[in-house]
């Protein structure tokens, strides 16, 4: 798909970055975009770590952290960590472990 | 690491206490009124829940390949636009509110059929209403390829009073 902000798995593919973190195994970052798209890029990039790794995801929309709060609660997921950094626009990084 | 970590409510949805699907009803053919429930069902199917949308009234344009992509911002009886109310009428008004909240949106969001497209994606189902065909003399070799089926009010009822269903109507 065209679209800079398209679903498709190439284009999370290329979004996802391989991290020097020993906490995660994959960073997916969708600072600039509004919700649905950290929800639905995240549930996305959930698939391509392992059960019991966990992703690590990094937003700049204001409402990521009750979204994926919920979103986690909603598929068993685990939000291990979420954190601001203050900036502007301030960035969340949340650590999500996959549970299933 | 704070304590974040959550019980799954899938236990919940299991156990009866929380809904596993959601019906949306879709009536309108403008852009502030079908993003939302896209939104939402995008969401809803990416959270693991079951998602149907019933496309009724101006909703079933969104099914018909001739309107698919030409979804408008009213520009006539939309208090909210940043101009004199008035001035919604006169030639153009529609088609050029229509491009200033495209030209907004496309920095955020995919376009409507992108996103209808994603739907389908994450398993969401599209569903004609069957009186609003005969209605608006919509024909099933108009409808595009999204489209699973054609149904009624009964069949809409049918999933609207079932347990752990969900309904919206928009």
């Amino acid at each position: 798909m065209r679209h800079q902000y398209a679903l498709c798995t190439d284009s999370i593919k290329r979004e996802l970055v391989m991290t020097t973190s020993q906490e995660s195994s994959l960073v997916l970052d969708t600072k600039g975009t509004l919700c649905p798209l950290p929800v639905l890029r995240t549930s996305q990039a959930i698939k391509q770590v392992k059960v019991g790794e966990v992703l690590e995801v990094l937003a700049t929309d204001p409402g990521s952290k009750p979204d994926l709060t919920a979103w986690a609660r909603m598929t068993g997921n685990e939000l291990v960590d979420a954190t601001e950094e203050p900036g502007n626009p301030k960035v969340y990084r949340f650590q999500i472990r996959r549970m299933k | 690491m704070t304590g974040l970590a959550l019980v799954s409510q899938t236990k919940e949805a299991e156990a009866g206490k929380r809904a596993n699907r959601l019906v949306l009803v879709v009536t309108k053919n403008t852009i502030d009124q079908v993003y939302p429930p896209l939104i939402l069902a995008t969401t809803a199917a990416a959270s693991g829940l079951e998602v149907d949308i019933y496309f009724t009234f101006w909703g079933l344009k969104l099914l018909d390949k001739r309107s698919h992509t030409k979804t408008k911002l009213a520009s006539v009886g939309n208090p909210s636009l940043p101009m004199p109310n008035i001035l919604g009428v006169l030639p153009g008004m529609t088609a050029m509110a229509t491009r200033m909240m495209k030209g907004q949106i496309k920095k955020y969001w995919p376009t409507i059929p992108e996103m209808m497209q994603q739907a389908k994606d994450l398993g969401v189902r599209f569903h004609a209403c069957s009186p609003t065909m005969g209605l608006m003399g919509i024909q099933e070799k108009d409808l595009i390829s999204l489209t699973d089926d054609i149904v009624g009010a009964s069949t809409f009822l049918d999933w609207a009073t079932s347990a752990g269903t969900a309904t919206i109507f928009v």
